[in-house]
């Protein structure tokens, strides 16, 4: 009678000074029923990777907005990798020109989300990560 | 032994965060687990930090393990924060306050919502210390939100338990008008860098006098007790001991010392055989609250839910009493 609530890390990497958007993705995930670890502004990819450890996330959601995506999720990438955290997907959300989805891709990037993007699709992405993760043990 | 488990007992830390969402997740093999480490447990002393929302409780539990890191000793941290009673979600934003502590491989965190009933919660709390404790932590920091009896029930867990109070939200006192202010062992006035810190102090002292000794002896001795209707005084005290009170800013690592100190002291005070009677009081507590989960889950399992509704409806019409009705349900089991 496993009660299984799926774990997010709500993370905001990089020096810019806005979480407006972190907190509005936190409380939708949180209204569908998700648990969101906010962990405030300015996180360095150790700290981001550390805190997914702990909490044992299913997912690390990175909000980025100051335009540096392609250099910091590169870094918290390996720093979850340092940490034995291979399995551990992650999400972008913010201002992402096209041209950087393929890229943000290769580098492992489960998702990629837009200004526009509802709430009702970032969840179910999510509960399908979650339900895939469960289903390969 | 489970691999898991003996992952845990070797420091890995990831082993110690997957077997925390076992037991969260109520995951069966979890109880095994918790099982087999229980030899493993019993080194951690556990503290319990509660008080209103607000009062810097995140704030200080990060300033308290930076205090016992310095001393050498190492640290995990369970914060507690409530479920969304709407959507069964939660943001849990302690580890915002906590800072500090990043990077340092003493030190461990750990949020957790407060999920499903109250009852489940205290079970959840205490198993997720006790993994801690096996992972060999010299300090377990339990952080909640103090709303009354749910609290005074994890709190039951800890060995010192400290009421965190803070002036300014409000006129009263919100110990005092939670019912939580017996359990404390130690009392801390945060936030003494704001105007009503010192009118807190006196309030608080002047509560103490008033409800010391009288109010804080133990009522139950060697006798099972009702789990639900456990008097607050006895999880808690121990005789002669008065709660210290200690002021402080959290956030500038003020009153930290003294406060270490009061812990101390508290630790000193509850030794020998004041602490095998605090231990007993806890698992007496603790068995009773898994006899009693086991019990209606085996009831739960003989019974059919139609079984039942027919009982309760040949209760509505009179035909049987509820007296009877529990007899038969007994016979049962
Ligand atoms: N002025 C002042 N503010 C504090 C102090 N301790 C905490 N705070 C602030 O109070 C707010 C709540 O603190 P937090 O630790 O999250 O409280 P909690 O809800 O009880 O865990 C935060 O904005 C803290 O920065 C203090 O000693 N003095
Ligand atoms: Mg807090």
């Amino acid at each position: 009678m496993s009660k299984r609530v799926p774990r997010v890390l709500i993370a905001k990497p990089g020096l810019d000074g806005h979480d407006r958007g972190a907190k509005v993705i936190a409380r939708a995930l949180r209204d569908a029923g998700m648990e969101v670890i906010y962990t405030g502004l300015r996180q360095t990819p150790e700290m981001i990777a550390e805190a997914a450890l702990q909490e044992d996330v299913d997912v690390v959601g990175l909000s980025i907005l100051s335009g540096a995506h392609m250099t910091l999720v590169p870094r918290v990438r390996e720093a979850l990798n340092a940490s034995g955290l291979n399995d551990v997907p992650i999400m972008v959300g913010g201002i992402i020109p096209d041209e950087d989805r393929a890229p943000l891709s290769a580098l492992g990037v489960a998702g990629v989300f837009g200004p526009g993007t509802s709430t009702e699709e970032i969840r179910d992405f999510i509960e399908r990560l979650v339900a895939a993760k469960d289903a390969n043990g | 032994m489970d691999n898991l488990t003996t992952q845990l007992l070797a420091g890995n830390r990831r082993a110690l965060a997957r077997l925390l969402s076992q037991i969260e997740n109520q995951v069966e093999t979890a109880a095994e687990a918790l099982a087999q480490l229980h030899p493993h447990t019993g080194r951690a002393w556990i503290i319990g930090v509660t008080g209103a929302p607000g009062t810097g409780k995140s704030s200080l539990v990060n300033a308290l393990a930076q205090g016992f890191r310095q001393r050498g000793q190492t640290v995990a941290i369970l914060a507690v924060d409530p479920t969304s009673p709407f959507s069964g979600g939660a943001i849990l934003g302690d580890r915002i306050r906590m800072r500090d502590l990043s990077g340092d491989s003493g030190v461990f965190i750990r949020s957790m919502a407060t999920r499903g009933s109250l009852g489940g919660l205290a079970r959840a709390t205490r198993d997720c210390v006790r993994l801690m404790d096996a992972a060999g932590f010299d300090v377990i920091l339990v952080e909640t939100v103090g709303a009354g009896q749910s609290e005074i029930d994890i709190v039951r867990t800890a060995y010192t338990t400290i009421v965190v109070e803070a002036p300014g939200l409000g006129d009263d006192v919100q110990a005092i008008k939670a019912g939580i202010l017996e359990i404390a062992d130690v009392l801390v006035v945060n936030k003494a860098d704001r105007p009503g810190a010192q009118q807190t102090v006196r309030a608080l002292r002047a509560m103490l006098e008033l409800g010391h000794p009288v109010a804080r002896q133990v009522s139950h001795h060697g006798q099972l007790m009702t789990v639900g209707e456990a008097p607050v005084s006895s999880a808690l005290q121990v005789e002669d001991w008065s709660p210290i009170v200690v002021e402080t800013v959290a956030t500038e690592k003020k009153g930290i010392d003294a406060l270490l100190e009061a812990i101390d002291a508290h630790r000193a005070h509850l030794q020998g055989e004041a602490f095998v009677k605090r231990q007993r009081q806890n698992i007496e507590v603790e068995l009773l609250d898994r006899l009693q989960t086991a019990l209606l889950e085996r009831l739960n399992r003989s019974l059919s839910s139609e079984a039942l509704r027919d009982m309760i409806d040949q209760v509505r019409q009179r035909q049987l009493s509820p007296q009877a009705a529990v007899g038969m349900l007994l016979s049962r089991l």
